[in-house]
C-alpha cells in the first residue's frame, strides 16, 4: 500500500472513526448513567416504599376516614382543643426561635473570630449536644430543673428566691429544654454565614467614621441575615414537630401538635384526625421553607 | 485591636459564650455524677458514691435485653444506611443524572419531615404487614431515618474530591468498579466512616419511630428509657444516660480524628 493510499484510506476512515468514537462515548455515557441509576436505585426504592408511600398513606387518611370528605378539617376548625394545640405549637416555636438566635449569635461570632484554640473548643462544645441523644439531654434538663435540683439550690442558696421555683412542667421548663436542644441548629448556619463575610466591609465602615455599634448594626448584621434566617427556619421547623421535649418538660397547657397526633392514634385510633394534623404540620413547615427559599434561596441552606 | 472601645462587647460575648457552654454541658455532667450516686433518688450533689446503679443496669434483664435489641438493630441498619447512602451519594454527585438536585433533596426528606409523622405512617402501614414489634420493621425504620446523614456526609466529601483523580484511573484502563475500589473509596473512606458512625449513633438514640413500631417484647434502649423516665425514676436511668453520653462522646472524638485525617472542612 502506497503512502498516498494510506492517506486517502485514513481520510476515508476519519469520519467513520469519529462516528465510532462518538458512538462509543454515547455508549459509555449511557453505561455511566445506567450504572448511576443502578447505584441510586436501592436508596430511592427504600425512600419510596418505606417513607413516601407510608407518609402518603397517612396523609390520605385525612380525606378518607371515617369517610370520604373534609370532615376532619371541619372538626379541627370547630373544636376548641385542636385550635389551642395548634396555637401552642406555633407560639412556642416562635418564642424559642429568637432566644436561640440571641444566644447563638455571640457563640457563632466567637467561633468565627476567636483564637484557634477557643474556636476548636467552642465547636466541640456545640457538637457534643448535637451528637448526644435528645432523650438523654432532656432527661438531664429534668434533673437540672427539678424542685430540689441544682438550679433551684443555687437560686435559693444565693437568696434569689425564697422557695424553689417551679421550673418544670411549664413554659419555662419547655423553653429551657428546647433552646438547649436547638442551639446547634442556629450556631452552625450563623458561623457559616460569618465565615463568608469579607472583613474589609467592617474595616471600611469603621474607617469611614461609623462607630462600632453603628457599623455592626448597619453593615455586619445585614450581612449575617442569610445565616440568621436559615438558623431561625431550622429551629422553627424542628420545634413545630417536637414530641419528646414538650412531653417531658412541658405541662398540659403546653401540649403540642406531635403529642396530639400520637394521642389520636394510640388512644382513639382516629387515623383521619392524625392524618389531618400531620398534613397541617407538613404544610406549615413547607410554607416556612418556601419563605426561606424565596428570601435566601435554598442553595444557601444546603451549604 | 485592643483599646478600640470594643473591650466591653468582647467581655459580653465571652460571658454569653461561657454561659451557653455551661448550659449545654453542665446538665450532662450532672447526670454522669448522679449515675455514681449512693442514694436511691436523683439527688445532687450525691451524698456518697457507688457503682450500684451500673450494677443494677447490667443485672436487670429489662435493661440488658433492650441493650441487646438496640445493638441488633444498630448493626444492620447502620451498615445498610452506609451502603445505600454511599451508593446514592456517588450516583448523585458523579452520575450526571438529570434532576440530581431534586432527587438529592427528596433523599433528605426523612430528616426534614417531623419524626412523629414518619413514625405514625410506618406504624400504620406495618399493621397490615405484621411488621410491628419485629426487628425487620425496626431496622427498616432506622435505615430510612439514618440514610440521609450518610448521603449528606459522603456527597459533601465527594464534591471536594478532584474528579480528575477518578478520570485518570479510568483513562489508564481501570474498570469503573476498580476505580471506585482503588481510588475513590480510599479517598472517601473518612467520610464514609463518619457517616457510618453518625448513623450508628442516630440509630442507637432513635426514639420516636421505635416507640411506635416496637412492642414490650422487642424494645430498644431508647424506648426502655422513655417508659422508665415517665414512671418511677431512680439513678439507673442516670447510669444508662451516662453510657449513652459516653457512646456519643467516643463517636464524636473518633469522627473528629477521621475529619482531620480526611481533611474535611468542619463548616
Amino acid at each position: 500500500m502506497s503512502s498516498s493510499d494510506a492517506i486517502t484510506a485514513e481520510a476515508r476512515e476519519g469520519p467513520r472513526e469519529d462516528r465510532a468514537r462518538e458512538a462509543g462515548a454515547a455508549v459509555r455515557a449511557a453505561g455511566r448513567l445506567g450504572r448511576s441509576l443502578l447505584l441510586l436505585a436501592p436508596a430511592l426504592l427504600l425512600l419510596l416504599v418505606a417513607f413516601l408511600g407510608p407518609v402518603g398513606w397517612l396523609l390520605s387518611r385525612a380525606f378518607t376516614q371515617p369517610h370520604l370528605g373534609l370532615q376532619n378539617f371541619v372538626e379541627l376548625w370547630e373544636r376548641q382543643g385542636y385550635l389551642q394545640v395548634l396555637w401552642n405549637t406555633v407560639a412556642i416555636s416562635a418564642t424559642a426561635t429568637p432566644i436561640c438566635i440571641l444566644l447563638g449569635f455571640p457563640v457563632a461570632h466567637a467561633m468565627t473570630y476567636g483564637s484557634p484554640r477557643l474556636r476548636r473548643w467552642l465547636i466541640f462544645v456545640v457538637l457534643i449536644p448535637f451528637w448526644t441523644s435528645l432523650l438523654v439531654r432532656t432527661f438531664a434538663t429534668v434533673i437540672l430543673l427539678q424542685r430540689n435540683g441544682p438550679l433551684n439550690d443555687i437560686f435559693v442558696g444565693l437568696g434569689l428566691a425564697a422557695a424553689p421555683l417551679p421550673l418544670l412542667y411549664n413554659l419555662t421548663g419547655l423553653l429551657i429544654g428546647a433552646v438547649q436542644v436547638l442551639l446547634p441548629f442556629v450556631v452552625f448556619p450563623l458561623h457559616a454565614a460569618m465565615l463568608r463575610i469579607d472583613p474589609a466591609y467592617m474595616q471600611a465602615a469603621l474607617t469611614l467614621g461609623a462607630g462600632p455599634v453603628r457599623a455592626f448594626l448597619r453593615v455586619y448584621l445585614p450581612l449575617t441575615l442569610p445565616g440568621v434566617l436559615t438558623g431561625a427556619t431550622l429551629v422553627f421547623i424542628s420545634t413545630l414537630g417536637y414530641y419528646v421535649t414538650p412531653a417531658m418538660l412541658g405541662g398540659p397547657r403546653q401540649t403540642m401538635i406531635a403529642q396530639t397526633i400520637q394521642d389520636q392514634i394510640a388512644q382513639f385510633g382516629n387515623w383521619g384526625m392524625a392524618g389531618a394534623l400531620s398534613l397541617l404540620l407538613l404544610a406549615v413547615s413547607g410554607l416556612v421553607l418556601l419563605l426561606l427559599h424565596l428570601t435566601v434561596g435554598l442553595k444557601a441552606v444546603a451549604r | 485591636m485592643t483599646g478600640d472601645g470594643l473591650g466591653g462587647w468582647r467581655a459580653l460575648r465571652g460571658t454569653v459564650c461561657g454561659l451557653v457552654a455551661l448550659y449545654l454541658i453542665a446538665p450532662l455532667v450532672i447526670v454522669v455524677i448522679i449515675s455514681f450516686s449512693a442514694a436511691s433518688f436523683l439527688q445532687f450533689p450525691p451524698p456518697g458514691l457507688s457503682l450500684r446503679w451500673y450494677h443494677n443496669l447490667f443485672s436487670d434483664p429489662a435493661w440488658t435485653d433492650s441493650l441487646a435489641v438496640s445493638i441488633e438493630i444498630l448493626i444492620p441498619s447502620a451498615t445498610l444506611a452506609t451502603l445505600l447512602g454511599t451508593a446514592a451519594a456517588h450516583a448523585l454527585v458523579r452520575g450526571h443524572i438529570p434532576g440530581a438536585s431534586i432527587i438529592g433533596a427528596a433523599l433528605m426528606l426523612p430528616i426534614v419531615v417531623p419524626a412523629i409523622i414518619t413514625a405514625a405512617a410506618l406504624f400504620g402501614v406495618y399493621r397490615g404487614l405484621g411488621l410491628n414489634g419485629t426487628l425487620t420493621g425496626l431496622v427498616i425504620g432506622h435505615v430510612v431515618i439514618t440514610t440521609p446523614y450518610v448521603v449528606a456526609t459522603v456527597s459533601s466529601s465527594l464534591r471536594t474530591l478532584d474528579p480528575r483523580l477518578e478520570a485518570a484511573a479510568a483513562i489508564l484502563g481501570a474498570p469503573p468498579l476498580t476505580t471506585f475500589r482503588r481510588v475513590t473509596a480510599p479517598l472517601l473512606m473518612p467520610a464514609i466512616l463518619s457517616g457510618l458512625l453518625f448513623a450508628a449513633v442516630a440509630s442507637f438514640d432513635e426514639l420516636i419511630v421505635s416507640l411506635f413500631v416496637s412492642t414490650a417484647r422487642v424494645r430498644p434502649v431508647a424506648v426502655q428509657m422513655w417508659s422508665n423516665i415517665r414512671g418511677d425514676v431512680d439513678p439507673t436511668i442516670a447510669a444508662i444516660a451516662s453510657l449513652c453520653f459516653a457512646f456519643a462522646l467516643t463517636a464524636l472524638l473518633l469522627e473528629s480524628i477521621l475529619r482531620r485525617r480526611g481533611g474535611m472542612d468542619r463548616s
